[in-house]
């Protein structure tokens, strides 16, 4: 994929990696809650070079009305990549990957909703990806947390996202494309920190136990970071300034 | 009275202790967690967190304002800003004696009409039954819809009904109000009306303003003597 620099320093003698970042440094994350007028509910991320923006519709009417459940609510997401946010241009059906990681994405956030308060309603999300640039899947699974706080919908916690992965035999944190071309491993998890939960774990690569168990440790810390940002932008939309 | 009042969002732990958690919070082993945006308060025993977004949820007994969207031949159907449609049935118009040969809905409501209802009963398995037997039900004839925020109606009544009371006697306009955030103005006057309707909407925007009615009944003295 894409023209690889095979000269590329994936890590340094100095433990700094290809774009400047120290081994357990995620890039730059900027999270925004709201913005889209006719959505219940939304939110915008930037995750490095990733944009995605998020919208959420419900809880409201199932249509066709047999995926209805009488017992609860069901979580529809569907995952779609602008034909303009990769290099070459994708096609904009939605591919083998997008029905994959929708369903995953759906998945990561079903423990958190509690979409049993309303039963035979459907809730909507709607992730298109703007740009990307490696670790789509954290990014929009942070960011559908967020809309989904926005829109009102009850919810046992956020889930927080973020890549860990191996490169140049080094645990590290947050993979970017580069690396996750070039890397040996690249693990996404899902963590919801209040509740101390994983809802998503995927592993692309080989790891030891050793490895296995400190590429969980170094994302699930990621996931904190990630979490306060997004704590920071509920609180920045609904509060203001105004602290408790 | 409540304390402590906190601003809260999903998964933040509001307090801990043995405490009964009411609405919009749940326990997780000891600690009472937040599952929605909102302001939390902490009674005696109790906690509970008042939601800032959302849609309107119904409950027995409040009252709403419905919109016609459809018929049969037994009941209406009413879009009451929920995720559930409101179920009118013709009964409860018509009276005891209703008869599906003798009597046409559409005589009585017509799709499109506003009509200010009660929730009379609503479960998990159902949509909720509406009914307009009591005082000051039924169809409404005039009067210009305002929609505000579900979360925000608790502000526009105020307390005791102290915000809607002078909102009401500042522009000789009556004011209905219903739980899911429709409401319905009604003035003999244009310019009552329209203060009224600006009223509300000043409400929805600035209802975390500390002294809100002061600001409102500002607004409302200063057309006066213009």
């Amino acid at each position: 994929m894409g023209g690889r620099d095979a000269t590329m320093v994936l890590l340094d003698e100095n433990g700094i990696r290809c774009d400047g970042r120290k081994i357990d440094e995620p890039r730059k994350i900027v999270i925004k809650a709201g913005g889209l007028k006719n959505a219940d509910g939304s939110a915008y991320i930037e995750f490095g070079d990733n944009k995605i923006l998020v919208g959420v519709f419900g809880p409201r009417d199932v249509h066709p009305k047999h995926m209805s459940n009488t017992d609860t609510g069901i979580l529809r997401v569907r995952y779609h990549m602008e034909p303009f946010s990769v290099g070459e241009r994708k096609r904009p059906a939605p591919s083998r990957r997008e029905i994959e990681i929708s369903k995953v994405i759906k998945e990561a956030l079903e423990p958190a909703v509690m979409l049993e308060k309303f039963p035979r309603t459907a809730v909507d999300v709607f992730i298109e990806v703007l740009q990307a640039d490696g670790g789509t899947r954290c990014a929009a699974l942070t960011a559908a947390s967020v809309a989904l706080a926005d829109a009102g919908i009850p919810m046992r916690d956020m889930v927080a996202a973020i890549a860990s992965g191996k490169v140049a035999d080094t645990i590290v944190l947050d993979v970017n494309n580069e690396e996750d071309q070039a890397g040996q491993a690249d693990m996404p998890i899902g963590y919801m920190p209040s509740l101390k939960k994983i809802t998503l774990l995927q592993l692309d690569g080989v790891l030891t136990p050793e490895e296995y168990k400190k590429c969980v440790d170094v994302g699930v810390k990621g996931c904190e970071v990630v979490y306060e940002l997004q704590k920071k932008a509920l609180h920045d939309k609904y509060f203001g300034n105004r602290s408790n | 009275m409540a304390d402590k009042r906190k601003y809260v969002i999903p998964g933040d732990v509001v307090t801990s202790g043995p405490f009964r958690p009411e609405q919009n919070v749940i326990l997780e082993g000891n600690d009472i967690i937040s599952t929605v945006v909102g302001i939390s308060e902490i009674y005696d025993d109790s906690v509970k967190v008042i939601p800032l977004t959302g849609k309107y949820l119904p409950k027995i007994d409040d009252l709403v304002i419905g919109k016609v969207v459809s018929h049969t031949s037994l009941s209406w159907e009413l879009d009451i800003n929920s995720c559930y449609i409101g179920f009118l049935p013709a009964m409860d118009v018509f009276g005891r004696d209703f008869s599906t040969h003798s009597d046409e809905l559409s005589s009585k409501l017509k799709t499109g009409d506003l009509v200010a209802a009660r929730i009379a009963n609503f479960d998990r398995t159902r949509d909720p039954l509406i009914t307009i037997s009591d005082r000051d039900l039924g169809k409404i004839d005039d009067g210009v819809l305002v929609q505000i925020s579900t979360s925000k109606v608790p502000r526009l009544i105020g307390k005791k009904g102290s915000m809607i009371q002078m909102i009401e006697n500042g522009t000789n306009a009556a004011v209905t109000i219903g739980q899911n955030g429709w409401v319905v103005v009604a003035c003999e006057s244009a310019e009552g009306l329209s203060k009224a309707k600006k009223a509300i909407e000043m409400v929805n925007e600035k209802a975390h303003i500390a002294n809100l009615t002061d600001l409102i009944q500002d607004m409302l003295n200063e057309k006066d003597e213009s």
